[in-house]
């Protein structure tokens, strides 16, 4: 078997999962990669396959602490950056409380700029970066690159003096901008097959038994396989749906006949809905 | 080195650009592949490939470069040989792992390790399995697969310790392949035209006014009044009309992923979607299913819509001339019309002064598509454009000039 990653120079920040973490090989590889040669790592998966614990398992098991730049449709580039707070200094110029002279006291630093001007190398997370502008990646670029931005009203530049190890997530929502895809690392988060899965839920639930885990599992991919549904339960529903069906003692058995608690894995009126027809479908048909 | 992989990636339809290659050398020349193919396809695959869609291109490109070695070839040798002389650290890094992991190996460099390759394909005339010296398949010999040897070359074929060429040759991203998905971004940038900025809606008012906040402060002598305006919203609102059934599906999909997409960003006052088979009819249905029990009678629809809305349809407008023109023409037999489609269509267009006609039909094609005789009458009550990149940006530039 190959060697882990890891030449004495990158040997203290490797990546390999951590115990309430497990990542694929290709996945802490692309980690790696992504920190070896200082790129932003773009993670992209459907919602519920752990994008974002991603990175809280990359900052735990690095020793990092962790900064998480959450995206929203109104977020702009310049929000990460520095705010500029005109309101606060015009009140204090006119009430004589502070220094209003003092320009630097009403630049506040968004999380990029905290990345930046950390003392010791963190993880960065931006969110989601999908839900924003079509522009925003483009308009992240160059400080992206040259991971420094310039303040204009102070005459300041934050430039970084531990690159943080960036780590970008999206749902596809939106297609990304080349000039931006171009310049990062892509790792694709694949829905996890039946066997990775149960692992993920015995991290979740230890000491569940194995009947139960099994019929859920059995279940949940069955149920992802039913045609028409809106939106496809993923992980983040099968644990739930794994803790309520062992807290009302189910039997293992019915499961997958009558799959109980539907509510905690479908989410719209709809998806139940369909699921209620395949399940009644399906109870038709002769066993086997 | 190794450009043709390259080639073979551009000629997958792989959009790989110079600089992405250029990461990808770097990489290598750091060791990140770790002189291992399986890591070479995860280090290659992240760095030059930046959409699932591709991964399945990525994985021939990888198979038919990588994975060509095959052990059953008689030009083994050249194989072998030519891929050494392409990976020129490979062998030194090789050589030095076998060095710390394998003491008895130890003592082998790169030329001694390349002269008993050499030497055992000139003794070896049949295929192989298993044992430890020869070149073949199972065992641990250094040369050959599916075997074990802490640095082995290997030799095509497929390990138990899950090499690129059965990973690239398990296609797991077959299903993510959408060829047809090229140029959504340009038709995302050209949607966001179509907005007109207004801070009239409702909402808080939470931006600072500059140029009132210092009349009005100086109104007041100096002290210091703030005022705070809405922020600018897009007024524009839109319904989209999306012919479906058959091969309109994929583009009637697209159209309702990229205006869905925009207005999810709250670039639109409101969105409307409905469907249609063919031709718009007494009723519209909110789902590409077109069950009778989720559809709306038109009419109601036209009267909640109002008429400074944008109307935009996506369709082919290819049908029998019946289905336009008579009473009862409608294609499906649940749909019976008491008004000609033709009626219908009139109804929208005099209701909607900015309206426009998107149709997947490339625009060389509309005189002589089958069909073209609907389709040019339905050009008389609706704008026309192709619905390309190009197209969708004049229609939204229309769109936008006609007065509501």
């Amino acid at each position: 078997m190959p060697a882990p990653l890891g030449s004495p120079a990158v040997s203290t920040t490797t990546f390999r999962g951590t115990a309430g973490y497990i990542a694929a090989d290709d996945l802490s590889d692309a980690v790696n990669v992504a920190i070896a040669l200082e790129r932003p790592l773009l993670v992209r998966g459907e919602p519920g396959t752990g994008k974002t614990r991603l990175a809280e398992a990359v900052a735990e098991d690095l020793g990092m602490p962790l900064l998480v730049w959450g995206v929203k449709s109104t977020t702009r580039a310049q929000d990460g950056l520095y705010v500029y707070d005109t309101v606060q200094r015009l009140y204090d110029s006119q009430f004589g409380e502070g220094d209003p002279s003092d320009i630097a006291r009403y630049i506040r630093l968004g999380k990029l700029g905290e990345a930046f001007a950390a003392g010791e190398r963190v993880v960065l997370v931006i969110d989601e970066v999908d839900k924003a502008d079509i522009e925003f990646p483009n308009d992240l670029l160059w400080e992206l690159d040259r991971m420094s931005f310039h303040i204009p009203e102070t005459g300041e530049t934050v430039a970084a003096h531990h690159r943080p190890v960036v780590i970008i997530t999206s749902n596809a929502e939106k297609e990304l901008p080349d000039a931006f895809l171009r310049r990062c690392v892509f790792h694709y988060i694949a829905f996890p097959e039946a066997e990775q899965m149960e692992s993920i839920v015995r991290v979740h639930h230890p000491g569940l038994e194995d009947a139960l885990i099994r019929g859920a599992l059995e279940a949940f991919y069955t149920l992802r396989r039913f045609d028409g549904l809106a939106k496809r339960p993923s992980t983040s529903e099968l644990i739930d749906w794994v803790q309520a069906l062992a807290a009302a003692g189910v039997d293992p058995e019915r499961i997958k006949a009558e799959m109980p608690f539907l509510g905690v894995v479908l989410k719209t009126p709809q998806d139940l809905e369909v699921t209620r027809r395949h399940l009644a479908l399906r109870a038709r048909r002769p066993a086997g | 080195m190794f450009e043709g992989f390259f080639h073979a990636l551009r000629a997958e339809g792989v959009p790989v650009a110079m600089d992405e290659w250029l990461m990808l050398q770097d990489a290598l020349e750091r060791g990140l592949a770790d002189s291992s193919l399986a890591r070479l396809h995860g280090l290659a695959r992240a760095l030059l490939v930046k959409s699932e869609r591709y991964f399945d291109a990525y994985d021939v490109a990888f198979l038919s470069w990588f994975g060509a070695i095959d052990p059953a070839d008689e030009e083994i040798a050249d194989h072998v040989w030519r891929w050494l002389d392409e990976n020129p650290g490979f062998l030194d890094r090789l050589a030095a792992d076998m060095a710390d992991r394998d003491r008895a190996l130890s003592h082998l460099d790169l030329d001694e390790l390349r002269r008993r390759l050499e030497e055992r394909l000139a003794n070896q005339t049949e295929a192989h399995r298993g044992g430890s010296r020869h070149i073949g398949t199972g065992g641990s010999s250094p040369f050959g697969h599916s075997g074990w040897h802490p640095g082995g070359i290997r030799i095509g074929g497929e390990s138990g310790h899950r090499t690129a060429a059965q990973v690239a040759g398990e296609r797991r991203f077959r299903e993510y392949r959408t060829d047809s998905t090229l140029g959504v971004r340009e038709m995302g940038v050209a949607l966001r035209r179509l907005r007109r900025l207004t801070t009239r809606l409702e909402g808080p008012a939470t931006e600072l006014a500059v140029e009132e906040t210092i009349d009005s402060t100086a109104d007041h002598g100096g002290r210091l009044s703030l005022v705070f305006r809405r922020p600018r919203h897009n007024a524009v609102r839109v319904l989209l009309l999306l012919d479906v059934g058959g091969s309109m599906d994929d583009h009637a999909h697209l159209a309702d992923r990229l205006f869905s997409a925009v207005h999810q960003t709250g670039r639109f006052r409101e969105l409307t979607v409905r469907h249609f088979h063919n031709c718009v009819y007494d009723r519209l249905y909110t789902d590409a299913r077109m069950a009778p029990s989720r559809s709306e009678s038109t009419r109601q629809v036209l009267a909640r819509v109002g008429a400074d809305t944008r109307v935009v349809v996506v369709g082919d407008a290819c049908m029998a001339p019946s289905e336009l023109a008579l009473v009862g023409g409608a294609v499906d037999y649940g749909q019976r019309n008491d008004e000609p489609g033709w009626v219908w269509l009139q109804r929208v267009a005099e209701r909607y002064p900015a309206r426009a006609w998107l149709n997947p039909v490339p625009a060389a094609d509309w005189y002589t598509v089958h069909g073209a005789r609907t389709l040019n009458a339905v050009r008389n009550l609706f704008p026309m454009f192709e619905l390309s990149v190009d197209g969708l940006g004049e229609a939204v530039d229309h769109l936008m000039a006609a007065a509501a």
